[in-house]
């Protein structure tokens, strides 16, 4: 905590919000994330979760307040400029590029560390040679990361759907991030993969130095890994803490599980 | 890896070459007869129309956009570059280089067009974006309608017969070339990207707007060198020459052949555009055909005949020199194409 005083965070978030017509889907959002630091996001259904993500990748342009990447201020930006500024996301539903190849999806998300232009290309310079070899081998690299290696050359659609899913988390590491946003990762998986997805996480946050922002409805998972959880409804924060307060925490509970009208004693 | 490529480049080039030796031989002892020069003519067509179909697929399956306004592009390359070729005739310009300095300012003149519509159209997707680009295509036809340059409504003619076969032919090798080099790039690499799903790829850091127009700018370069040559072979040429029949009638050629294939646009253009030219009896009846053949393609190979299946010259030797134990890395290999 004493060096995030230090340096500015890695995300500073304050006030942010947006508004659907009369509909404030996100209201006043404050969070500051340090140096591989994971978070977790958590909310019933339809709380605001995902449209988070979406202001801070900028798929929406907040209709208030303002986030910071590094002391560096990111609204209004679109979504490739905040990427290559160092937030990736994965999604809920997952997007790959389902008919490439597993390794053309991590090197389209390099695209970015490619400098040669059109001329290189066409006529196949020494630069252009010497960026491609580097590229894959990046590529692979990452790929062993989340256990993908000696797929390369599979279709990105044929995988099956936890491989999918650590394909996607691969994907956002390609783009160099300092920031990575998950949301729901662990959706559809069974326990062996969740428990893999886990070591992926934890392996990434140790050996990227990354900070992560996890959205997660499985709260085993939720719990186990992450340092701090925010929980939202409704769009509006109602608590934030360690796993451990939220877990006790009365309006989280009754957030999940309504309120407590006939004195039923509810166990968290 | 990387020697791998270029001796795979090279066996192209050869090939290539082989092709163009086996037509210079085919047309100088005259097997055909008084004919030759008809059927000359005949792949010169095929030539030009392999150079715009490749280059539309660059949009319809490698970006995944439909144009239907490439009849546009094509028409600013040929009227700019029979203005450009008329201009410097009697020049004491070799007829090569003014052929070629002719075709280039066409495709400029085009690219720069593919910018000006792309910048705006690019902002739109799917059927939105098919009924622009007819919209812009209209708007350049009826701009050349009353140009006084262009002839206005009337023919332009007396433009210089500049497209001998052998010289379109080698053009033709060095555009498709270079569609093949850009879409086996970053550049093509991240165009997929943006078709697969193009939320996802704005949040891989792609800029989705900038890969497009781009990709659009460079479509629209080489429709406008495949005009260039359309018009040095009519010789003669009227705005409504390109009109929204036209651009179907290339979009169905991209579609039948593949769409994400440039080899099916190289095969389906040259069969479908010398089609016409041997049945000349039943030219008339050509789009019937085509929309004949659309439909069977759209229901049996709804990806187009070749779907996105690239000819690996390289792949066929190596299939033919190694028929035992080669069958699992031309496997290999025939992913590494399709993608």
């Amino acid at each position: 905590m004493k060096e995030a005083a230090k340096k500015p965070p890695v995300l500073m978030v304050q006030n942010l919000g947006i508004q659907f017509g009369g509909l404030k889907a996100v209201d006043s959002f404050d969070l500051e994330i340090g140096e591989s630091e994971l978070i977790g996001l958590i909310g019933p259904n339809g709380a605001g979760k995902t449209t988070v993500f979406n202001l801070i990748t900028g798929v929406y342009k907040p209709t208030e307040g303002s986030f910071y990447l590094n002391g560096q201020r990111m609204n209004g930006k679109n979504t490739y400029q905040i990427v290559e500024a160092g937030i990736a996301r994965t999604f809920q539903n997952i997007r790959l590029f389902k008919k490439m190849s597993v390794i053309d999806n991590i090197k389209a998300a390099m695209n970015s560390r490619l400098s040669y232009g059109f001329f290189h290309a066409v006529f196949r310079t020494p630069k252009y040679w010497k960026q491609e070899a580097l590229l894959t081998e990046r590529a692979k690299e990452l790929l062993k990361v989340v256990h993908l290696e000696g797929k390369e050359e599979l279709k990105a659609g044929n995988l099956p759907y936890g491989e999918q899913r650590r394909l996607e988390i691969a994907r956002a590491l390609a783009t160099d991030m300092k920031l990575l946003l998950l949301d729901e990762p662990a959706a559809g998986m069974n326990p062996t993969e969740t428990e893999e997805l886990l070591d992926i996480i934890n392996y990434i946050r140790k050996e990227f130095k990354i900070s992560v922002l996890l959205i997660e409805h499985d709260m085993s998972l939720v719990m186990k890994i992450c340092e701090r959880i925010k929980v939202l409804d409704f769009g509006t924060t109602i608590a934030f803490g360690t796993p451990k307060e939220i877990a006790n925490n009365q309006r989280v509970i009754e957030a999940y599980l309504g309120k407590e009208d006939e004195e039923v004693e509810e166990d968290a | 890896m990387e020697k791998k490529y270029k001796i795979s480049y090279l066996i192209n080039i050869l090939g290539v070459i082989a092709v163009f030796l086996l037509f210079v031989l085919l047309f100088e002892t005259k097997v055909f007869g008084p004919s030759t020069q008809y059927i000359k003519g005949i792949c010169t067509t095929a030539c030009y129309t392999i150079i715009m179909v490749a280059s539309l697929n660059l949009v319809v399956g490698f970006m995944g956009e439909f144009s239907l306004g490439h009849a546009g592009f094509v028409s600013v390359g040929a009227y700019t570059s029979a203005i450009v070729s008329s201009a410097l005739a009697g020049k004491g310009l070799p007829d090569f280089f003014l052929f070629l300095t002719a075709l280039m300012a066409g495709g400029a003149m085009a690219g720069i067009t593919g910018v000006m519509v792309g910048i705006p159209a690019l902002r739109l997707k799917g059927d939105y974006l098919a009924i622009v680009t007819v919209a812009f295509a209209e708007i350049i036809r009826v701009c050349f309608c009353n140009f006084p340059i262009t002839g206005g409504g009337k023919t332009m003619s007396g433009i210089l017969k500049l497209s001998d076969f052998y010289w379109c032919y080698w053009i033709m090798a060095a555009c498709v070339a270079v569609m093949y080099m850009y879409v086996r790039s970053r550049f093509g690499r991240t165009v997929k990207a943006i078709r697969e799903d193009y939320i996802a790829a704005a949040a891989s850091g792609i800029n989705v707007t900038y890969y497009k127009v781009m990709t659009f700018t460079v479509a629209a370069f080489f429709a406008g060198v495949g005009g260039g040559i359309y018009a040095h072979y009519m010789t003669a040429m009227i705005p409504t020459n390109f009109n929204f029949m036209y651009s179907a009638e290339l979009l169905s050629e991209v579609i039948i052949g593949g769409t994400g294939s440039l080899t099916g646009s190289i095969l389906g253009a040259a069969f479908l555009s010398s089609l016409p030219e041997m049945t000349r009896q039943f030219s008339k009846y050509r789009m019937l055909v085509y929309s004949i053949i659309l439909v069977m393609v759209m229901i049996f190979r709804p990806g187009g005949i070749f779907g996105n299946w690239e000819f690996s010259l390289t792949r066929l030797i190596k299939k033919l020199t190694r028929q035992e134990g080669g069958k699992k890395d031309s496997r290999n290999e025939k992913t590494k194409g399709g993608v």
